[in-house]
């Protein structure tokens, strides 16, 4: 070049972020793997947001089924009804995939997803694998759904003139915002909040009707910890991680901080915006214990209706039980 | 009499903060309802989320950099610009790799663009839905760049002659990619390390991101950290299975590059309504095309039956926003307000229905229809839709 900046790329860098797949399987690592062991990683790493058999949890995306519903009022765009090309699922999973643990999963792990998503949208039989092999025998029904940018080409676009005078005799409202009324509040109250950081916010003002006494949480007893129950719950907590962080330098994510949570009272961590309902249970008075938060791993959404929280909850109760003992070690 | 002349105020009496009070400084406390917004149903979670720009607040053409709404797929990424990397790979010469340092050493220009996502207003195909231009239309920024052409580190790579397709693609969690073809790159790309003048902000991908002048946001990649060159698309993710425009039937227009022209009233609107009684009004408002500059916008104050030319004012910038103005005597009556822009190409912003007549009602992205307004005799303004 002809300003002599930078310097020559060496292939092992190239090769630590040259990941990038395309349709033809150019960037295809070697690997292999199969329905069987994809469903299981899928459970694992991945059912927590996009439901055991792909098919969503709240808003995150659905991943299976959806045949035949690109025409219809409600399309749902899946790898199966929609996307051309599997080589974007394998890129994908690879690059971004699991959510907030992004490039956790060797080639073969991301093979067998792949192929577990591929039989998830009946495209495959239970017994398949997929490999660098046979990667592009493989084609998704929607290839040829495509077409390049034609804007330019519709009558849209070719309009010229416009009327500036007497254009209509009448003008009717056909549609108005308020009937369906989505749009967000302007919560006035956290406005005045933020010009002073000490006043309390509205919502908290307006559930402040008078609340069941709160009894002091009970100073836990010094029980000694099971270390491999908690080394077993360190490994239920990745499903967890993507939302929530424990120990000194924990910060509120997309959940609040965990420390302490045995014996805390619901929704305190400061800093952190609780659903309505976890604010209800403040009031409440709930204060967490092995079995309510037992009961509420099982099925948060059953436990606390209309908590923000998009885990399907933890199905064994021995992940359930090292879980707890696992936050039990992330306390004072 | 007026109490604020008659009264004595704390700030004409009692001495101001010092000059080390705010070393980076904030807005007025006064301005503090002045802020980006979410829509919270919209995405599963905060972190691969959106919110909007609050176009109601501001004037002239420049997004203040706080203001510039974020879209982002893995969360805001922190990066340290001294470990910071931009690698140029595949159908070239020489593969290189850059830092920070070396970047600024190569020549740089100044441009202003607007940056749109092509998802704003997508809300609003099947009707009118959201109370407010920030929620409608605030998925844009305008603001000015400072960066380096990105033919001129293609060319210090060496292109080889099949070179036809470029992969940018992001340091953060969501490593976001999509393919650009070459031509729009050696054409006006920039990579970009300012805004405004200051460093990127983290949340508009400091230190460096890619500028897609004209074209969806989404190609726009924050954290840059690499440029793969090939002779083919992709066909990633946010090229495919997202931004891809959905036709009634069951087909889908891809690589929808262009934003296409488009124009909104910011003043009055839902969240600004007309505070004063009939009398002599202001209305204003914001227009862009990602073809071209926009010489005429049109404002209609009775639902379409006539029209009026706007004042245009401001620097004209190619694929900037403009801004206009129209200045009336109100007679207080109930008004049906809209605006109609014009670019530079002879295109002419359409109608919603227009636009539905070709795609239905599937479509998310690119939807650049007229807006409407209703302003009733209290001055407060809603989102309708007119016949």
């Amino acid at each position: 070049g002809s300003f002599n900046l930078g310097r020559a790329a060496t292939p092992a860098e190239v090769a630590a972020w040259n990941i990038d797949v395309r349709p033809d399987g150019q960037g295809l690592p070697a690997g292999r793997g199969n329905v069987e062991q994809g469903e299981e990683i899928f459970a694992e790493r991945c059912a927590v947001c996009h439901g055991d058999f792909a098919e969503g949890v709240d808003r995150w995306p659905v991943l299976s089924g959806g045949d035949g519903t690109l025409t219809s009022e409600r399309p749902v765009k899946t790898i199966g009804s929609y996307w051309p090309y599997l080589s974007t699922v394998f890129d994908y999973v690879n690059r971004a995939m699991p959510f907030g643990e992004a490039q956790s999963l060797k080639p073969d792990e991301v093979y067998a997803i792949t192929a577990f998503l591929l039989y998830a949208n009946d495209l495959v039989e239970d017994d398949f694998e997929l490999s660098k092999e046979n990667f592009t025998s493989v084609r998704l029904p929607n290839e040829d759904g495509f077409y390049m940018d034609d804007r330019e080409e519709s009558p849209v676009f070719k309009k010229r003139d416009v009327c500036m005078k007497d254009c209509k005799a009448e003008v009717k409202i056909t549609a108005r915002a308020q009937v369906l009324d989505v749009t967000p509040e302007e919560t006035k109250a956290a406005e005045e909040a933020a010009a002073a950081p000490e006043a309390p916010k509205a919502e908290e003002i307006a559930s402040a009707e008078p609340a069941p006494a709160v009894e002091p949480a009970p100073a836990p007893e010094p029980v000694a910890l099971d270390e491999a129950l908690i080394k077993k719950g360190a490994k239920v907590f990745k499903k967890c991680r993507a939302c929530h962080q424990v120990g000194e330098k924990a910060k509120n994510k997309v959940g609040p901080i965990l420390n302490d949570i045995i014996g805390q009272q619901a929704a305190v961590v400061s800093g952190f915006k609780y659903s309505k309902a976890l604010k209800q249970l403040n009031g409440d008075g709930l204060v967490w214990s092995d079995e309510n938060l037992d009961a509420f791993l099982t099925k948060p959404k059953k436990f606390v209706k209309g908590t923000k929280m998009s885990f399907a909850g933890l199905k064994k109760e021995k992940d359930r039980v090292a879980l707890i003992e696992f936050l039990k070690s992330h306390s004072q | 009499d007026d109490p604020a002349i008659t009264n004595l105020q704390p700030w004409m009496q009692e001495l101001g903060d010092g000059v080390d009070a705010m070393p980076y400084g904030m807005p007025s406390k006064f301005e503090a309802h002045v802020k980006r917004r979410t829509v919270e149903w919209l995405t599963a979670d905060r972190v691969s989320s959106i919110n909007f720009t609050p176009l109601h607040e501001l004037d002239g053409i420049i997004t203040p950099n706080g203001l510039c709404f974020e879209r982002h797929h893995g969360g805001v990424a922190h990066v340290d610009p001294a470990q910071h990397r931009l690698m140029i790979n595949g159908l070239v010469d020489k593969e290189l790799v850059f830092t920070m340092e070396d970047i600024m050493r190569f020549p740089r220009e100044n441009r202003v663009y607007f940056l749109e996502c092509a998802a704003n207003s997508g809300m609003e195909w099947r009707g009118a839905q959201l109370n407010g231009c920030q929620f409608t239309h605030g998925m844009i920024h305008n603001v000015m760049y400072t960066g380096v052409p990105l033919r001129l580190l293609l060319e210090e790579a060496g292109l080889k002659t099949n070179a036809k397709w470029l992969m940018p693609e992001g340091a953060d969690a969501s490593a976001m990619t999509r393919s650009i073809p070459l031509q729009k790159a050696l054409d006006d790309c920039l990579v970009a390390f300012k805004m405004n003048g200051e460093a990127l902000r983290p949340e508009q991908g400091y230190p460096l991101r890619l500028v897609v002048p004209g074209w969806e946001g989404n190609m726009w990649i924050k954290w840059l950290r690499r440029i793969e060159v090939g002779d083919e698309p992709w066909h990633h993710r946010e090229e495919t299975s997202k931004y891809t425009d959905l036709m009634e039937n069951g087909k889908a227009r891809r690589f929808t590059w262009e934003m296409d022209c488009k124009s909104v009233i910011t003043n009055p609107s839902p969240q600004a309504p007309i505070l004063h009684k009939s009398g002599h009004t202001i209305i204003s408002g914001l227009a862009w095309s990602g073809r071209g500059t926009i010489p005429r916008v049109d404002i209609t104050l009775d639902g379409g039956k006539n029209w009026h030319a706007a004042r245009m004012d401001g620097p004209s910038f190619d694929k900037s926003m403009h801004r206009f103005y129209f200045e009336f005597d109100w007679d207080g009556k109930p008004l049906l307000l809209q605006s109609r822009a014009h670019d530079s190409t002879g295109y002419v912003q359409p109608t919603k229905d227009e636009l539905r007549a070709v795609r239905g009602e599937n479509s998310i992205y690119h939807n650049n229809g007229i807006h409407t307004w209703y302003v009733g005799e209290n001055g407060e303004a809603e989102n309708v839709e007119i016949s």
